[in-house]
């Protein structure tokens, strides 16, 4: 049955663009991975991070500058985004893990907010214009990723959009790997009860910092996407709401849940293209669904949906 | 649970079914699209916002709601002074909107990144708003217009003048980003012309809240001029707190570079008298703009700014543009914009250039004493006019690709 | 920029002024903290609320009750602010809050980082988010004072000694009385104040209350200095909770001194290196952790 629904959800990946916005598709995807990558740390390590978006951010000023300035292809630029991504996660993530809890989270938010404060003032990011017009290119130099096909009357950036959706498989099978690998089986001990994982004789710190390590360079990898798809990388990216955002998604979704982030992702960034008229009303309704989704469903859409199925989603 | 996984999908096929044809009933051509695109909640709200989307619908409705028998619609968005928001939406519309023309646009940062993306989706940008010299140099594509005024003009007519009053020693406040930058430097250009001398500059954010340690340090750099180049609620801001420390007591002048009349409204003539700065429009020069002022004041309950004035005129004449060529393909409609001239009450002896620069006269303005004022917007006097070739940047100087050297 | 002794002190007393605010809203974190165990995410919209109210009570107050005259004053807006403020942090815990104690901590800053949205959100639609002027100083506080090296406005200087009295108020009831030793003692344990016959509940109540008033407090005595806007909170709320882990979470005078040295810290370093001066308290932060990850007046857990 599992086999059959992902068989299903790639399918519907694979012919989306033909029937959404694939501009909003793609965004869509980029915020999935962005909040899977996030439940790597909040639903398998107990970890809230209040600062992700230093990582989803930081990778697209990395990504953009890589391909616009250097001249380097996408694939390379993504790359250079994520490694980027790790290489910062393993720096906030040693700072971090030294505290627990809410502490935990304060520091993280802080220490993301040095490198919003990198990002509005660093030469090469462009402040508060952002890094603007960020070539897609041509993929492996061969592929060029601004081609449209017209379609129906629409022109539609299919090979953007396929190269996007791969990168987008990538990360969530890396995701769907670690968690159910031995690494993750000690992550989820780590989680439930730390001191019996210490007592076991896991080196605890070092299994936290690992996993920070692969949830910021996924959240990396989908910020580096971001900046192919929209072209820009910029200063919202990089700042607390965007933190904030990702916390809602998997919550919203189901914190500790495979769907849970997707589902989350999709109901996020539907709601604020839907509702993108009523201007900041947006602000007021999402921070609604987090108090309702604190308050009453701690478990998100999914986690709700199974705990009535009594499976794990 | 194989069943209501499969319901799940049905529904959200569905979902995903809906949504193309809510798309597909949204395309239609057989209409002329205008969005007006800029700040419409935040620090530059006042000066453009709501008041520049009237000011476009206005025109549409002078010019009888059709062309070429096509009905003529306007939308508006607020792009909140983000780059990133204002280029997604501006994708969107040309994506899914088949807007043809976006105007408005306050703020540099948020213009080059909708005039990049108009330049590669062949859409027409005609910008009121935003005044970094960029926009008509390298960032320049064949479909961008810049209306109003830019950094140069301001940056030439005010610092030209402040110098041959004796304000010779500057330090400048600037507004970290694009367009900041883009007045400083353009400013410093002329004053340095004219014999005098900049002792420093100190960036803020855009919409800072305390201006106290910048003003301090301007202070103690003793520069006899304080060049305020930023705009809107920063430049108030700065200008109310500059006495809040008794600065302008100290011989210190303020000089605001670009200032609109909304601004020396939220001020109060008794705090800006005297200041003088540079304009590509103001409400009470004649017949014309006052018959026009009246009008746009019965709807939006202020005088038009420049930028705001400037939307009516862009958009009409773009509607003329393209009533004359016939269609509204944008190469043919910018072919005619560029060569035709451009007459109103707002543009005096107009001309859209290669550049996309629209040249114009342009005011040196004096803000009223107190006593001088008649009425709630009678604010300012015209001191000079400055032709065409004495305010913008000449051609010759354009780093803009669309220039044949 | 030379370093005259002009321009330092003149950007240390600037930096102070803003010390105090830090000061005075990280008080009212570690207040909530002490007892609730929450990290209060919607201080900074609470602060922005009690701006709100002296502004619409000056301008808007007045119309609304049909007496167009009626304006709410500054002396009056620096209690009723802080009492409203505070009634609204009461329906908050009581509703809201309560609720989630029994969970983990972590709650508590969703629940109230979603409140904060919905404070912003709501302000942010019906004002300018460049912000609007609070006309309502008192004349006796304008203009400014001849400190010898520097013109330093009267209004500011008030604000630096009320702020300083508040504060160290504040710590003299915790501290020093017998209503604060029970504070103090529901911290360590409830169970056993519970038993001496103190309402708990009540207690927590209150606390809340007491703790988002200050921001109320310390937002009238920011509104005559910025311009009150919608989000005047968020931008200053991130650096409080910097000042707080720099200072240890819970200690009420570790918050007030860090957050008057850290003011007058960011303040320096206007003068030496202008771009670092709004990551310094960051970078502080980071040296902090490494050196006592408990912070400098925290005890570690």
């Amino acid at each position: 049955m599992n086999r059959l629904l992902w068989i299903i959800l790639i399918l519907i990946g694979l012919v989306a663009p033909f029937f959404v916005y694939p501009v909003f598709m793609m965004k869509l995807l980029c915020f999935a991975l962005f909040a899977s990558a996030f439940n790597v740390l909040l639903g398998y390590s107990g970890l809230l991070s209040f600062g992700h978006a230093a990582f989803f951010g930081g990778a697209s000023y990395i990504t953009g500058h890589l391909v616009k300035v250097s001249g380097l292809t996408p694939e390379l630029g993504v790359l250079g985004g994520t490694v980027f991504a790790a290489l910062l996660g393993y720096i906030i993530g040693s700072l971090a893990i030294r505290r627990q809890g809410i502490y935990f989270a304060m520091v993280t938010l802080a220490l993301a907010q040095i490198v919003y404060f990198i990002a509005l003032k660093a030469p090469f990011t462009g402040g508060e214009d952002g890094l603007q017009g960020i070539p897609r290119g041509n993929l492996f130099g061969l592929i060029d990723l601004n081609q449209s096909y017209t379609v129906g009357g629409s022109p539609l950036p299919l090979n953007l959009y396929y190269f996007v959706f791969a990168l987008f498989c990538l990360g969530f099978w890396i995701i769907h790997r670690t968690i159910h690998s031995p690494f993750g089986q000690v992550l989820k001990a780590i989680r439930e009860n730390e001191p019996r994982a210490v007592s076991l004789g896991y080196k605890v710190e070092r299994f936290k910092l690992i996993a920070f390590v692969i949830s910021a360079a996924l959240a990396g990898m989908a910020g580096s996407m971001k900046s192919l798809v929209f072209q820009l990388a910029s200063l919202t990216d990089v700042s607390w709401h965007t933190s904030g955002e990702v916390v809602l998604m998997t919550l919203l979704g189901g914190v500790g849940t495979v769907l849970g982030p997707l589902v989350g992702a999709f109901t996020v960034v539907t709601l604020q293209s839907e509702l993108s008229s009523v201007g900041s009303w947006i602000t007021v309704i999402i921070g609604i669904t987090f108090v309702i989704c604190v308050l009453l469903f701690r478990r998100g859409f999914v986690g709700e949906l199974g705990r009535l199925l009594k499976k794990s989603l | 649970m194989r069943f209501f996984m499969s319901k799940v999908v049905a529904v959200a096929a569905v979902v995903l079914l809906t949504g193309t044809m809510a798309i597909a009933a949204g395309v239609s051509d057989g209409v002329v699209k205008i969005g007006v695109l800029t700040d419409m909640s935040g620090v530059y709200s006042t000066l453009g916002g709501k008041g520049t989307q009237v000011g476009v619908e206005m025109a549409v409705k002078d010019f009888g709601g059709t062309v070429l028998g096509k009905p003529i619609q306007v939308i508006g968005a607020d792009h909140q002074n983000k780059a990133d928001i204002a280029s997604a939406k501006a994708r969107e519309w040309f994506d899914n909107e088949k807007v043809d023309m976006i105007t408005g646009l306050l703020n540099s940062g948020c213009a080059l990144a909708v005039q990049k993306l108009g330049g590669e989706k062949k859409r027409i940008t005609m910008n009121t708003g935003a005044a970094s010299t960029e926009l008509t140099n390298k960032a320049c594509t064949p479909y961008s217009i810049h209306y109003v005024y830019d950094t140069y003009a301001l940056g030439k007519v005010t610092g030209q003048a402040v110098v041959q009053n004796g304000g010779k020693s500057w330090f400048f406040l600037t507004a970290d980003y694009a367009f900041g930058h883009s007045l400083e430097e353009n400013t410093t250009k002329f004053v340095k012309a004219g014999g005098g001398k900049i002792l420093g500059s100190v960036r803020h954010p855009l919409s800072t809240a305390d201006f106290s340690s910048y003003l301090l340090q301007a202070q103690s750099s003793g520069a006899q001029i304080i060049g305020l180049a930023n705009a809107g609620g920063d430049t108030t801001n700065a200008i109310k707190q500059a006495r809040e420390f008794g600065i302008d007591k100290k011989g210190q002048t303020l000089v605001g570079l670009l200032i609109f009349d909304t601004d020396i409204k939220s001020l109060g003539l008794s705090v800006a008298q005297g200041m003088q700065f540079t304009s590509g429009f103001y409400w009470d020069r004649d017949k014309a703009t006052r018959d026009f002022a009246k009008r746009f004041y019965a709807i939006h309950k202020a005088m038009p700014t420049m930028d705001q004035a400037g939307a009516y005129s862009a958009t009409m004449n773009y509607l003329k543009a393209i009533k004359a060529a016939g269609t509204d393909d944008p190469d043919v409609v910018m072919a005619k914009l560029k060569s035709m001239d451009i007459s109103d009450f707002f543009a005096v002896n107009g001309k859209i250039r290669a550049d996309g620069r629209m040249v114009h006269d342009m005011y040196l303005m004096e803000v009223k004493k107190p006593a001088e004022s008649k009425g709630e917007w009678d604010l300012l006097k015209i001191v000079k006019t400055v032709s065409p070739a004495d305010a913008f940047m000449p051609l010759s100087e354009s780093t803009c690709s669309q220039v044949k050297k | 920029m030379e370093l005259s002794f002009q321009t330092v002190m003149s950007q240390v007393m600037l930096g102070l002024n803003n010390g105090v605010f830090y000061a005075i809203l990280s008080l009212g974190l570690a207040v909530i903290f002490g007892l609730l165990n929450i990290v209060n995410f919607a201080h900074g919209a609470l602060y922005m609320l009690g701006a709100y109210v002296a502004l619409l009570g000056f301008t808007s107050l007045g119309p609304l009750i049909g007496m167009p005259d009626f304006h709410l004053n500054y002396w009056a807006a620096l209690i009723v602010a802080p009492l409203v403020v505070g009634a609204v942090g009461i329906v908050i815990e009581k509703t809201m809050l309560s609720r989630l104690y029994k969970f983990d901590h972590l709650y508590g800053l969703l629940l109230t980082f979603g409140l904060a949205l919905i404070i912003q959100g709501v302000f942010t639609n019906f004002f300018n988010v460049s912000g609007d002027p609070y006309e309502a100083k008192p004349d006796v506080l304008s203009g400014a004072v001849n400190l010898g090296f520097m013109m330093f406005p009267k209004y500011r200087l008030w604000v630096i000694v009320i702020s300083l009295l508040v504060c160290f108020g504040t710590w003299y009831v915790i501290e020093r009385t017998k209503l604060g030793s029970f504070l103090r003692a529901g911290t360590e344990n409830p169970e056993l104040v519970k038993a001496f016959g103190v309402n708990v509940p009540l207690m927590i109540t209150l606390t809340y209350g007491y703790g988002v008033a200050l921001a109320a407090f310390a937002g009238v005595l920011a509104a005559p200095i910025y311009s009150v806007s919608p989000v005047m909170g968020s931008e200053m709320i991130i650096t409080v909770f910097a000042v707080v882990v720099i200072g240890g979470m819970g200690s009420i005078m570790g918050s007030i001194v860090t957050g008057l040295l850290l003011g007058m810290v960011e303040g320096f370093t206007k003068v030496v290196y202008a771009p670092a001066s709004s990551t310094v308290i960051f970078l502080i932060m980071v040296i902090v952790l490494l050196v006592k990850p408990a912070g400098l007046f925290g005890r570690e857990s």
